[in-house]
């Protein structure tokens, strides 16, 4: 029988990190912004059928960057438990508190305990019913790390760089079509221009009666980017 | 482990897919179960019992409505129960029989649609829809045996064929697609010899909006099941239509102005 190496906990946590940040660094970013009648969210994403972001319950939405699959099973872990909730307790009593909860509890878990962890980072997203009632960004990390942030949240490799462009130029009580083309040009490096193909955006719509999330595509979409 | 929630997260091998009933089977079993008497005898009480609905198939689209009264042998339960409920945007879902397990049903439909349709990126398609429907009203089979019957109707309008579409059920969860309309529930039967006099193909919603509280009209005047429109507390039937722009409920104050319209007609003071 051979004895295992001797590692430092503090080696282990450091490589495990590595090894998500790396995997998380090679995918695309993805930002969320709060408008005037909720919370928009734009990620470059040149796929028409494999989307990053999704609905997960009437006012609440997820959002994934990193590896595909991952961030997937994590969308619908949170679907299943949000619609279980719901069902057996009542539609109001689904947040997405505690949704990011759970999600900070299975990936800190995973990121402690499992061979490897997975490399995304994740957004939950919820809009207030009435207009005095805030909205709410949970960005979440791969170690379970839960952030909650306001006005603005940037999810991927390159947040840094569109995180400082967004202190520039965010301001708030922006229109949707002013949100969208913000997002999209902070997406973008260097003076380059995402056309609508290569990005996919949803809308959280304080308005709308039950399901607040709404994706944005084609025409409409064309008409926002201008 | 503490109180948090964890996330279902499953195996390939034991992972529910787009189903929130088998989701619910995995986790929550004892949320599905369905109420038996150990020895297979009847209730020894009276659940109360939603009566008439009705489905009919109009040009562009279907109309739904059901009357307002629940009944506990021979008392009035509520009077102003909802029969008719949206299933999803482009579907409906009308109940008769035993109220309580029937709202039960409709509540874990509507979840198992919208629960499909966020997992999957697409929603069912109406047929799914009703074949969904018809697994339900099976798995209740063991309590309809003991008299605690459901039978739902459904309707909606199919997206790819562009037209709407009703289905009726029977206890057993027997599935059937009816090509014109559908009545369901104890004056189910005066309610479709009402429509069954005034259906044409091409009706328009409005007709077939008309049609279908008069309908209703019919039932509650030969059956005590039904509830008529009760001018003196303002309640009158529950009616929606479905069509490209999805499910919607009738104003109250609609119904309202209808059914009033209809009381100048033949049915004041008609043959007994």
């Amino acid at each position: 029988m051979s004895m295992p190496f001797y590692v430092s906990p503090e080696q282990v946590m450091k490589d495990r990190a590595d090894y998500a940040r790396k995997g998380i660094a090679r995918g695309r970013s993805l930002v969320a912004l709060e408008y005037v009648h909720g919370i928009v969210i734009v990620a470059e994403n040149p796929s028409r059928t494999l989307f990053k972001i999704s609905e997960v319950y009437d006012r609440i939405a997820f959002a994934g960057v990193g590896k595909y699959n991952e961030f997937q099973m994590l969308k619908i872990g949170g679907v299943r438990l949000a619609d279980m909730k719901g069902f057996q307790y009542s539609r109001e009593d689904v947040t997405a508190n505690s949704l990011a909860n759970a999600y900070a509890q299975t990936l800190g878990q995973v990121f402690t305990h499992e061979m490897k962890p997975y490399e995304v980072e994740i957004l939950v997203a919820e809009v207030g019913v009435a207009d005095d009632e805030p909205n709410q960004l949970f960005h979440i990390l791969y170690d379970g790390t839960l952030m909650d942030e306001s006005d603005f949240t940037v999810l991927g490799g390159d947040a840094e760089r569109i995180s400082e462009a967004l202190d520039g130029a965010f301001t708030a009580g922006l229109d949707l079509a002013g949100a969208v083309r913000l997002g999209a040009q902070v997406l973008a490096e260097d003076g380059e221009r995402l056309s609508s193909e290569s990005l996919e955006v949803a809308v959280l719509e304080r308005g709308r009666p039950r399901r607040a999330f709404r994706r944005i595509r084609g025409g409409e979409l064309d008409d926002l980017l201008g | 482990m503490s109180e948090t929630p964890i996330l279902p997260i499953f195996d390939a091998g034991t992972d529910p897919g787009p189903s929130f009933v088998d989701l619910l089977r995995r986790v929550a079993p004892e949320t599905l179960a369905v109420p038996t008497m150990a020895n297979g005898a009847p209730l020894p009480f009276d659940a109360p019992h939603g009566t008439t609905v009705v489905a009919i198939r109009c040009e562009g689209g279907v109309v739904m409505a059901g009357d307002r009264r629940a009944t506990a042998g021979h008392s009035i339960a509520n009077r102003r129960i909802e029969k008719v409920f949206p299933a999803d945007d482009f579907s409906g879902v009308a109940i008769a029989g035993t109220a309580g397990l029937a709202v039960e049903m409709v509540r874990l439909f509507q979840v198992q649609l919208e629960h499909y349709e966020k997992i999957e990126g697409e929603a069912l398609s109406l047929e799914g829809k009703a074949n969904q429907l018809s697994q339900m009203v099976r798995a209740n089979l063991p309590a309809a045996m003991q008299g605690l019957v459901v039978v739902p109707l459904f309707a909606g309008f199919d997206l790819r064929r562009r037209r709407g579409r009703v289905f009726s059920y029977d206890a057993v969860g027997g599935k059937y697609e009816e090509s014109d309309f559908s009545t369901n529930g104890s004056g189910s039967v005066h309610a479709r010899n009402w429509i069954k006099a005034v259906w044409r193909e091409g009706m328009r919603p409005d007709e077939a909006i008309e049609a279908s509280i008069r309908s209703l009209f019919a039932a509650a005047d030969e059956d005590t099941a039904t509830g008529g429109p009760d001018l003196v507390r303002g309640i009158y039937p529950l009616v929606a239509i479905i069509d490209a722009d999805g499910f919607r409920f009738l104003d109250e104050a609609e119904v309202a102005r209808v059914s009033q319209t209809l009381l100048e007609g033949p049915e004041r003071g008609g043959a007994a």
